[in-house]
């Protein structure tokens, strides 16, 4: 997120697109909607199911899987079209502005209704509501990301926003809600292919020379691989090994199938987990980790919040923490690591890491501390890019737009659609260790009541959803809150698995995968 | 500005309220109804206190304190009024404390234990116990509950799903989920935030019941291993067994001001779980078989050396964890760029 989760209701408008926040981000919903009734905030919910949040929302409007960019473009079309741009943020801060406005140009309401279904009359009221509120925030999560236009769609909402003069301020920003507890951490420590900690750029002279000195190492100046793409090249043969820390990609993957392949061509898997996951199984080597629980260390969160963790109780058997493991490694390996404990590794990082750079325990205390904190004497920044972007203007991109890689045809009329609910978390490794969780939620498929009317199946039938990739036979959900001819399918669950029927097609970019949309059929079961 | 609370002067700012300024202060005024996130309700009127010049008792969560101003908090009629209420409320409910999960954190029995009240006086007759154990994590005892409010505000205001309400008025003035549902088969999404609110045993953890007396448990601050908002947890820890038995969310954390989901609240099974892995293995034959650390290790620092040696480091990729903490994702990337020699390092922030 550019702004802080304190600033929430801050704003005048909150734009909600791909996100279903009560269902993915409970808490932060919980302060949306707070704001929505106490009138501070006017939600806009732009979703292809009416998500809860919707409820709370003075528009909501649903728009065909994979149709954002032109939903955005076309807002932005009916606010230039308006005058309900920011000119002076425009000119002071941005460049590229005549490339956006020509591009837009082309998005008439009519235009976009046809291509995402939003009828004109309200793409005009979300376009007036929004271009004329003094503060607008956006918010988005994977929604917005998981598709082959992925990063159109990210630099549409930053368009969005850079033209309503909407960044760098109180209660405005670009705000992905991230899905894990430290993903935003993990990113920022440099597990990533391309950078190092805080984003330093692999490749880059001085970047290199830094490290080389810093860790006292020659260090390869390639950029490394994304996962996604080291999945193909495990399936061509060209990757020998993996070491997998945390995760569980045979459940998380687009198209088990070829991920499932491709982990099996490896010379050596090892999985370093705390249970025995269905990726774990295909190891060569297991290694005991410890939980959340068992440990002190840091985590970041979505508003870049760098928070305190203590250890709470002892690891089972010789469960080991993740970074003794690396340690344990790096030092059969020949390399000299002394850590002793997570604070040691949080003292060394910090020096290389500029964005962390004035972070100490000590400091977090209670509350935590936002980054970018360059020094001790920093307060943190929880709102980013106040008066100037980090690239120093802002720039537009001229963003077409593009359909989803499989559209619904004759033998798969339905779109196929996946995400999280509430009761479960990604790959159900934890949550579905509690059985309350599991009696909650379990298995299903959401269908519409007119697509469950059209196959003839009731509540909890079964039904078969097939894929050019595979089928999978689950209990029905029908509900209003799925329009017609889309289907929505929870990927927690290993035996009814989205990802046998999601599509491994990429961004050509991000390398992100199309979860959010791919054609179906449905049968009854 | 100061005031003066039993005739000590006590330093005090301007717009706090009688209660918050003595609380500071370490002076004890009992409450019942109010809570610092929902606010003054001023229904239970355990608060009452004396004011200077005040023919009234004053109900200390609402009165803002004045320069100078002069109050009593354990006068004879402060007193007398407390333990009217206390009676009645004690009088008109199942309040046994032996098995009650909330006992030790009570705040009736704090109340109670201040005024030196054993059980009510007045002669109901006999009040029976009233549950709902319909839902999964929430035990509801309705006849614990001393219609304080702070569920009912804290569901509408604070987590804002709107399930609880007041239902009927008076003497038979209860909570319902929706429209008076049990609360399993209620709209609720069992965020358990009235559970935490609750001051006394009415709506507690089920998943807690019986694991361990609240003076026996440590709180542990920790952050919620879940989704990527940041919730700040307590994780209640018994150190007999050394395990969870209960978890809070951090009152004034910035980012949930004590709010959890279900998942964060009730999701903590997996820490102790038996199908925990324990010990290092190594597949032979297709199976697994348990292994000494030292085993383990060399056999993954050799293979990968293997690996290298034959086909370059790039032909190796390590996925970090977004589900561990930034020190380990520090160490994994370090091993991989100083050990291995590739920047073939990514994680599931994509899936």
């Amino acid at each position: 997120m550019t702004n802080d989760i304190a600033g929430l209701d801050k704003s005048d408008v909150a734009l909600i697109i791909g996100s279903d926040t009560s269902e993915c981000h409970p808490v932060i919903a919980a302060r949306l909607k707070k704001a929505a009734v106490d009138g501070k905030v006017k939600i806009i919910v732009i979703d292809p199911k009416r998500i809860k949040m919707a409820d709370f929302a003075t528009i909501y409007a649903c728009q065909r899987p994979g149709t954002d960019v032109a939903v955005l473009n076309g807002m932005m079309h009916l606010i230039i079209k308006n005058g309900w741009e920011d000119k002076k943020f425009i000119e002071e801060r941005t460049e590229g502005y005549e490339a956006l406005k020509e591009e837009v140009a082309k998005f008439t309401p009519e235009y976009v209704e046809k291509i995402s279904g939003i009828p004109v009359r309200t793409l005009e009221e979300i376009a007036e509501l929004f271009g004329k509120a003094p503060t607008a925030a956006l918010y988005y999560a994977m929604g917005i990301t998981q598709h082959t236009t992925g990063v159109d769609n990210v630099k549409s909402t930053a368009n969005l926003q850079m033209l309503c003069g909407n960044m760098g301020k109180v209660g405005g920003g670009v705000n992905p809600l991230r899905g894990q507890s430290n993903v935003q951490g993990a990113c920022d420590m440099g597990g990533l292919p391309n950078v190092f900690p805080a984003y330093q750029k692999i490749g880059d002279a001085a970047v290199q020379e830094k490290f080389e000195k810093f860790w006292g190492v020659k260090l390869s100046d390639k950029v490394g691989m994304t996962m996604t793409v080291a999945f193909d090249k495990a399936h061509a043969g060209e990757m020998k090994a993996f070491y997998i820390m945390g995760e569980n990609p045979m459940v998380s993957d687009p198209d088990l199938h070829h991920a499932e392949e491709s982990l099996k061509r490896l010379e050596f898997l090892v999985v370093q987990d705390i249970f025995m996951t269905e990726t774990a199984q295909m190891a060569h080597v297991v290694l005991p980790a410890s939980s959340p629980a068992e440990k002190d260390g840091t985590f970041s969160n979505t508003e870049r919040r760098v928070q305190l963790l203590f250890k709470a109780v002892n690891a089972p058997g010789q469960a080991k923490h993740d970074w003794e493991i690396h340690q344990m490694i790096a030092n059969k390996m020949g390399l000299n690591w002394n850590y002793t404990k997570a604070e040691d590794i949080f003292e060394e990082m910090r020096k290389c890491t500029p964005s962390y750079a004035g972070l100490t325990y000590k400091r977090l205390g209670f509350a935590g501390m936002h980054w970018p904190c360059p020094n001790e004497e920093h307060p943190g920044t929880p709102v980013l890019h106040i008066g100037k972007f980090s690239r120093g203007l802002g720039l537009f991109a001229a963003i077409p737009f593009k359909e989803p890689a499989e559209m619904p045809d004759k033998d798969y009329p339905w779109y196929f659609t996946t995400g999280r609910v509430l009761q479960q978390y990604h790959t159900g490794t934890m949550s579905r260790k509690t059985p309350g969780l599991n009696n909650l939620a379990g298995p299903h498929v959401m269908i519409s009541v007119e697509d469950a009317e059209a196959i003839g199946v009731k509540n909890g039938d079964k039904v078969k959803v097939s894929t050019r990739r595979g089928s999978v036979v689950t209990g029905a959900f029908i509900t209003k809150r799925c329009p017609k001819g889309t289907v929505f399918m929870p990927f927690h669950f290993a035996e009814a698995a989205a990802n046998k029927l999601t599509i491994n097609a990429l961004d050509p970019i991000a390398k992100i995968p199309e979860y959010k949309v791919c054609a179906c059929k449905i049968e009854k079961g | 500005m100061q005031i003066t609370i039993n005739g000590r002067a006590v330093e005090a700012q301007p717009g706090q309220t009688i209660h918050r300024a003595a609380k500071a202060a370490g002076i004890y005024i009992p409450t019942l109804c109010y809570h610092e996130k929902v606010g003054a309700a001023g229904k239970c009127r355990v608060c009452v206190v004396e004011i200077e010049g005040s023919p009234a008792l004053q109900t200390a969560c609402s009165v803002e304190v004045r320069e100078g101003m002069k109050i009593q908090t354990r006068t004879e009629r402060v007193l007398n009024s407390q333990k009217l209420i206390v009676d009645l409320l004690l009088s008109t409910g199942t309040h046994d404390c032996l098995a009650c999960d909330q006992n030790g954190s009570c705040e009736l029995q704090d109340v109670a234990y201040y005024l030196g009240m054993e059980r009510g006086s007045f002669k109901y007759a006999d009040v029976e116990s009233v549950k709902d154990d319909s839902s999964e994590f929430v035990s509801v005892e309705r006849s614990k509950c001393i219609s304080c409010g702070r569920c009912v505000a804290a569901c509408n205001n604070t987590v804002t799903n709107r399930v609880l309400d007041f239902k009927y008025r008076g003497h038979k003035a209860d909570i319902a989920f929706d429209d008076d549902k049990p609360m399993g088969e209620s709209s609720c999404v069992q965020c358990g935030e009235c559970a935490q609110i609750c001051p006394v045993g009415a709506l507690t953890d089920k998943l807690s019941k019986g694991k361990a007396r609240r003076w026996d448990v440590e709180k542990v601050y920790s952050v919620c291993p879940y989704c990527g908002v940041g919730c700040k947890l307590e994780l209640h820890v018994d150190r007999k067994t050394d395990r969870i038995v209960r978890v809070t969310g951090a009152e004034g954390a910035p980012t949930n001001n004590g709010m959890l989901c279900v998942k964060g609240r009730y999701g903590y099974d997996f820490v102790g779980h038996p199908d925990r892995l324990t010990t290092p293995l190594i597949k032979e034959n297709g199976k697994f078989r348990e292994a000494s650390w030292d085993e383990a290790i060399t056999l993954v620092a050799t293979k990968f050396a293997e690996i290298k040696q034959k086909h370059g480091a790039d032909a190796l990729m390590g996925m970090c964890s977004a589900k561990v903490t930034n020190e380990e994702n520090y160490t994994f990337q370090k091993l991989f760029r100083t050990g291995i020699g590739t920047n073939n390092i990514d994680h599931c922030a994509r899936l």
